[in-house]
This record gives structure tokens, C-alpha cells and sequence, in this order.
């Protein structure tokens, strides 16, 4: 309310305006903020099927009493001309047995391309228990022209999964980084 | 308008001003030109689908249109328009001789302009302008997007700085600016609904900041926030535009409740009945609104658990827009009533707000919604409540204070007509896609299938109805503007109530100098 003189309320306004400057900032923020705070969330509460990082070998008791199917899936997204399978479609393992299969790729360019596998898991609540100690998923891949490859997978099913879940689907899609890849070296060095 | 000769005159006068009048009626003026120019986008979407087959447009132009329209309509429209009436108003029915920032007002407004010159200009270059609709996902907008998309970015951030000062600016005027004795519980309705949606806006806008500042550096700088390929999610965009996209169409609709709640009781005369409840129900509605994004996202496969929180916070917020629409009923009960222009959109906003209102609850319903996601059923959903809700409210608006603000009373017949042929086309147009989207019509094509001609026909003639009818509402502001009609009294209107209308008509270039008194 006005019953202030010019000077006392030119201070208010002074005031007002540093704090709701402030709340403009912190609400940027927060809006970064939500990216890792996502990501915490899809690991937690074990949504989005996104699978855990490394893990190690599984050295404890195997549970024999159940047999889970794996199957496994490969995509290239957009227009990637390689060759991407799995060189199995299907296994079954006990929980607690460690397994290795691979992948096929196979650069069908004759130019040098860096790839990116990233896994996704149905369904989204057997994430967690699907571990893997090595993964073409964990890094970059890079082939050149015509190379091909068998991409190794070393994984296992971790005995504390679900009793009702059976089946699991391991989906993983190519993706083209050469460009990207190329921009964060880049941004690296500082050019733009 | 005043003639005093205290201020610049030509072009100086309107660039340089700090009067807070001059301001709101440039942020007018910006939305009724944006309003023609989305306007002619959204026939020339109306044209292509007047029959099946590819007829007009390029799909590609087809998709720019929807995007452009959609963007034009949020921004440049229903936002300015809000702004121009808190500009003229704020000051004038809370005792303040202007705005609390002056000068920061004239920048907000000048930003804007800009905004939407580089926002039109990517119609112009290469590629193509946006075409991944108003909501830009990733990966259309980063990955696939058009290099014309770095425009709209900026156009973007430039619109968002813009409502972030303009909104500082208000909450400023409200909490600081009030006249000896209006207590904030005796404050007009329209300042309520303004000062919770300028709080609103500091929420939102810096996290829209932030999500177009992220695709920026993944088209560009090699971050991966929207990329899978590089460890992002592209779901992630999604969970972040809602987080502002929601409580954005609060900030569409709360001033027009406030606008609502001044037009009602003065065609009633009567009081506007339970005021404590409006506040808090605005209140509520405008809290609820920051936890119920994900009713946008119900297909994309988030868990059940989520999806029912989801879903029951949405159909709280039914509560109080259900106790906003008593109140108002209750207001106009055993009122005397007349039936004057600005009543006549006030009314029609109560009926057809409502129908939008149901549509949206038939959308929160989780499983429904599988059926209802991206078809027309939603365009039918969203255009009833911006169309009739924010859109009717503006006009209601327009024509309750145009007397006051140039002192001559605007063409009674003229309104009347522009009424009429408003609400009876805006029907016409957006009723049959309700029909059209439970029949599956996706959104967003250029083409469909042949069973959904005749609907698309009965839309398209609305709309053409709907679109020319608006230059009515045009030639009657610009004949009162110019002084034609009769000489408006200092009340205006029998009904009416507040300290705008103890000023004289048209209200002179300063006001409030020595604030006046309240008991």
C-alpha cells in the first residue's frame, strides 16, 4: 500500500524485484536440475527400462530352479547403412549363470563411422537385475569402411529377480555419432 | 486515448513511452495483428482440409502452418493481450498513478515485436520454417529440425524474457503499488488473477528458457540431453516442456477468469458472489497446475503409478475451475440482467469454457485417453477452451473498457452482429471435430481418410465464418478509437464497480497522482 513517500517504495520495488530476479534464476536451474533428477528417478523407481552400468562377474550360488528366455533384439535407427544382429536370437539361462554371446555389425560405408548401442530392457522392471560385466553399449564404437565385427555381450540375470517375470527382451538400437562425436572433440578444444 | 500534449507525439511518442496506457494499447495492438496473422495460417489450414487428397499446400508447408499458428496464437496472442490489459487496467483499479517499472515495461514490450519478426521470418529461409507442430519434440526439433529451428529458439527465449519482466513488473504494481487502504482482500478480481499468474509465469518461462537453451547446445554444441545415441532421452524433452506446458495454459486462462469476474457482476448487479472462494480457487488451480504435466504423456509409457496420480491430480483441478463456475452462475442468479456485448462473450464463455472443460476431464481419464491421444478430439478439447475461454474473455474485455479508455461508447449492433456470428461459427467449427477425433482423425495431417469429408467441410466453412468475422469486431474498435459513438459516461456502465470507473472517459494521460482513497 502507497502510504509511503517515492523514495520508500522506489526501495520496495528495489527489493521486490532482487527477489523475484532471484526466483527467476533458481527456476532456470531447477529446470537443469530436472535432468539428473530424471535420470535418478528412472533408476530408482526402476521405470523406463534402462539398464544399470558395468557390473562384475556373478561368482554366487546359481538358481537352478528357474530358467528365464532372453531374447535379444537389434535396431539401426534412421538411415545407418550397417549390418547390426544378434548372432542368437534367443537363450535361456538360470539366474546367477554368467553367459556370453555377440553381435554382428558390419560397416556397409566405405567411410570410417563411430557408433552408439543403447540398450533398452522389457520389461522396464527387470532392469535392474539384468547385469552385464562387458557390453559393446559401454562405449563408442568405431569401424571403418566395410570392417565387421562380433561385438561381445557378458552378462547375467541377478538371482533376486522377480519370481513372475520369465521372459526378458534385451533391445538395443545403432545410432550415427560419427557428427556428434566430432562436435564434442571439438567443443572439447574450444571451437565452436 | 488522451490528446494531452504532455508526451512525444508520432512514432517517438510509441517507442519511448513509460506511460503505462500507451504500453497496454501497443500489447493490443501486437495481439490483434498477431491474431489476423495466426488467423490467416489457421484457414489456410482449414483450406487444405476442406477435402481429402493433397489440394493446396505443400505437407511440409501444411506442417510449418500448424506449428506457426499454434506458436502465434500462445505467444503472440493470448499472452500480449493479458499483458495489454494489466498495462491499461492494473493501474487504474488499484489507485496507482502507473507501473511500478516504468521503463522496464516499455523494454518488455519493445523485445517483443522482434520476437515475432524473427519468428515469421523463418517462413522465409531455406529448409523450411518450424514443421514439428507448437509443442517442438525432440528429436524433430534437434535432430530433424529444420535450420530455421535456431530461429524459433531465439524467438523463444527473446518471447520468455519478455513475460518474465512483464510479470515481475506486475507483481511489483500489485504488491507495491495499491492505494491507501486496498487491502489485498479488497482488490478487484482481474489484479487477484494477474498477480497468481505473474507468479505462475517466473515459474515456468525459466524452465522453457532452459529446454530450448538445451536443444540449442544439442543441435549444436554436442550435448545429448534430448539424444539417445549420446545417453539423453528424448522422453526427457517431453516431462520438461509439460513442466512449463502445463501451467502455461493456466497462465492463458487465469487473467480471463479475472476478466470474467469483472464483466459478470456489473451486466448482474449484483456483487460477484463468494469473492474469498475465487481467489482461493485460483490459488489452488494455479498450485494443482505444476503437478499434473504427465497427463500430456499417458501413451508414452509411463507406469501405472504415475499414470493414476497423474490422472486424479487432473481431476482435482476440476474442483475449483467447478467451484469458479458456481460462483459465476450463483452471480448471475436472480440478477437483473442485460444483455450488452461484453455480457453476451461473458456468457458464451461460461457455456462453451465448460464443454472445454468437460472434453479435458474426458482426456484425464488414463485408458480414454489412449483412444482420445493426438487425434482431433484434443484440437476440439484445446480450441474450446482457448477460443471461448481466453479468447471470448479478451473480447468481452476489449469491448467493457474500450469506452473507458477512448471515451466513446463502441457500436452496440455492430458488437451484437460480431457476437452472434462468433459463437454460432465458432461451433460450426470446432464441434464436429470432437466427432471427427472419437472417429480417429490423427492431428497434424494434411490429408485423411474419406469418411471424415462432410465434418471437415461443416469446420472448414466455420471457420472462413468465424475468420471474417472478427474484421467486424476490428472495424468497431477502430471506429470508436477514432471517435465515433456516442460520449461514454465516467461509469459507463449502470452496473459497474471500482476506482477505474470514478475516472473520467476517456481516462486522462496520468491517473491517480494522488492516489484516492479507499474505506
Amino acid at each position: 500500500m502507497t502510504t509511503d513517500t517515492g523514495t520508500e517504495r522506489i526501495t520496495k520495488n528495489r527489493r521486490l524485484v532482487l527477489k523475484l530476479s532471484l526466483g527467476v534464476v533458481m527456476m532456470y536451474g531447477v529446470g537443469y536440475a530436472l535432468v539428473p533428477f530424471y535420470n535418478v528417478l528412472c533408476k530408482s523407481l526402476n521405470i523406463n527400462g534402462k539398464p544399470i552400468g558395468q557390473t562384475a562377474l556373478a561368482t554366487g550360488a546359481i538358481d537352478e530352479s528357474r530358467t528365464i528366455t532372453i531374447q535379444f533384439l537389434a535396431t539401426r535407427n534412421a538411415y545407418i547403412p550397417w549390418e547390426f544382429r544378434p548372432k542368437i536370437r534367443t537363450i535361456r539361462l538360470h539366474p546367477g549363470e554368467n553367459k556370453q554371446i555377440a553381435y554382428f555389425a558390419q560397416n556397409n560405408t566405405d567411410q570410417a563411422m563411430i557408433v552408439q548401442a543403447i540398450p533398452s530392457v522389457t520389461p522396464g522392471s527387470a532392469a535392474r537385475y539384468l547385469k552385464k560385466t562387458e557390453c559393446f553399449c559401454f562405449t563408442q564404437q568405431r569401424m571403418k569402411g566395410g570392417q565387421a565385427m562380433d561385438w561381445p555381450l557378458l552378462f547375467h540375470i541377478d538371482n533376486d529377480l522377480p519370481k513372475n517375470i520369465h521372459t526378458i527382451t534385451l533391445a538395443y538400437t545403432l545410432f550415427d555419432v560419427t557428427k556428434s562425436a566430432k562436435k564434442v572433440a571439438d567443443a572439447k578444444q574450444g571451437h565452436l | 486515448m488522451s490528446t494531452e500534449a504532455e508526451h512525444d507525439h508520432g512514432i517517438k511518442r510509441w517507442l519511448f513511452t513509460t506511460n503505462h496506457k500507451d504500453i497496454g494499447t501497443l500489447y493490443l495492438c501486437l495481439s490483434m495483428m498477431n491474431f489476423l496473422v495466426a488467423g490467416v495460417m489457421a484457414l489456410l489450414i482449414r483450406s487444405e482440409l476442406f477435402m481429402p487428397g493433397h489440394r493446396l499446400l505443400a505437407p511440409d508447408f501444411f506442417n510449418s502452418m500448424t506449428t506457426l499458428h499454434g506458436l502465434i496464437m500462445v505467444f503472440g496472442v493470448v499472452m500480449p493481450v493479458f499483458v495489454g490489459l494489466a498495462n491499461w487496467q492494473l493501474p487504474m483499479m488499484l489507485g496507482a498513478p502507473d507501473m511500478a517499472l516504468p521503463r522496464l515495461n516499455n523494454w518488455s514490450f519493445w523485445l517483443l515485436p522482434f520476437a515475432f519478426l524473427i519468428l515469421l521470418s523463418t517462413l522465409f529461409m531455406p529448409g523450411s520454417a518450424p514443421n514439428f507442430g507448437w509443442t517442438f519434440y525432440a528429436p524433430l526439433s534437434t535432430t530433424y529440425g529444420p535450420p530455421s529451428t535456431d530461429f524459433m529458439i531465439f524467438a523463444i527465449h527473446i518471447m520468455g524474457m519478455s513475460s518474465i519482466l512483464g510479470s515481475i513488473n506486475i507483481i511489483a504494481t500489485i504488491l507495491n503499488m495499491r492505494a491507501p487502504g486496498m487491502t489485498l482482500m479488497k482488490m478487484p478480481l482481474f489484479p487477484w488473477t494477474w498477480l497468481i499468474t505473474a507468479f505462475l509465469l517466473l515459474g515456468i518461462m525459466p524452465v522453457l528458457a532452459g529446454t530450448v537453451t538445451m536443444m540449442l547446445t544439442d543441435r549444436h554444441f554436442g550435448t545429448s540431453f534430448f539424444t539417445a545415441a549420446g545417453g539423453g532421452d528424448p522422453l526427457l524433452f517431453q516431462h520438461l516442456f509439460w513442466f512449463f506446458g502445463h501451467p502455461e495454459v493456466y497462465v492463458l486462462i487465469l487473467p480471463a477468469f479475472g476478466v470474467i469476474s469483472e464483466i459478470l457482476p456489473t451486466f448482474s448487479r449484483k456483487k460477484i458472489f463468494g469473492y474469498r472462494f475465487m481467489i482461493y480457487a485460483t490459488a489452488s488451480i494455479a498450485i494443482l497446475s505444476y503437478f499434473v504435466w504427465v497427463h500430456h504423456m499417458f501413451t508414452t509409457g509411463v507406469p501405472l503409478a504415475a499414470s493414476l496420480f497423474f490422472m486424479y491430480m487432473t481431476m482435482l483441478i476440476a474442483v475449483p475451475t467447478g467451484i469458479k463456475v458456481f460462483n459465476w452462475t450463483a452471480t448471475i442468479f436472480k440478477g437483473s440482467l442485460t444483455f450488452e456485448t461484453p455480457m453476451l462473450f461473458a456468457l458464451a464463455f461460461l457455456f462453451m469454457f465448460t464443454v472445454g472443460g468437460f472434453s479435458g476431464l474426458m482426456l484425464a481419464i488414463v485408458p480414454a485417453d489412449f483412444q482420445y491421444q493426438d487425434t482431433y478430439f484434443v484440437v476440439a478439447h484445446f480450441h474450446y477452451v482457448l477460443v471461448p475461454g481466453a479468447i471470448f474473455s479478451a473480447i468481452a474485455a476489449v469491448y467493457y473498457w474500450l469506452p473507458k479508455w477512448c471515451g466513446h461508447m463502441y457500436n452496440e449492433r455492430l458488437g451484437k452482429i460480431h457476437f452472434w456470428l462468433t459463437a454460432i461459427s465458432l461451433n460450426v467449427t470446432f464441434f464436429p471435430m470432437h466427432f471427427l477425433g472419437l472417429a480417429g482423425m490423427p492431428r497434424r495431417i494434411p490429408d485423411y481418410a474419406l469418411q471424415f469429408t462432410d465434418f471437415n467441410q461443416l469446420a472448414t466453412m466455420g471457420a472462413f465464418v468465424f475468420g471474417f468475422s472478427q474484421l467486424i469486431f476490428l472495424y468497431n474498435i477502430v471506429r470508436t478509437v477514432r471517435g465515433k459513438g456516442i460520449k461514454a459516461t465516467d461509469r459507463v456502465w449502470e452496473g459497474s464497480h471500482g476506482l477505474e470507473w470514478t475516472l473520467p472517459s476517456p481516462a486522462p494521460y496520468h491517473t491517480f497522482a494522488t492516489p484516492p482513497h479507499i474505506e
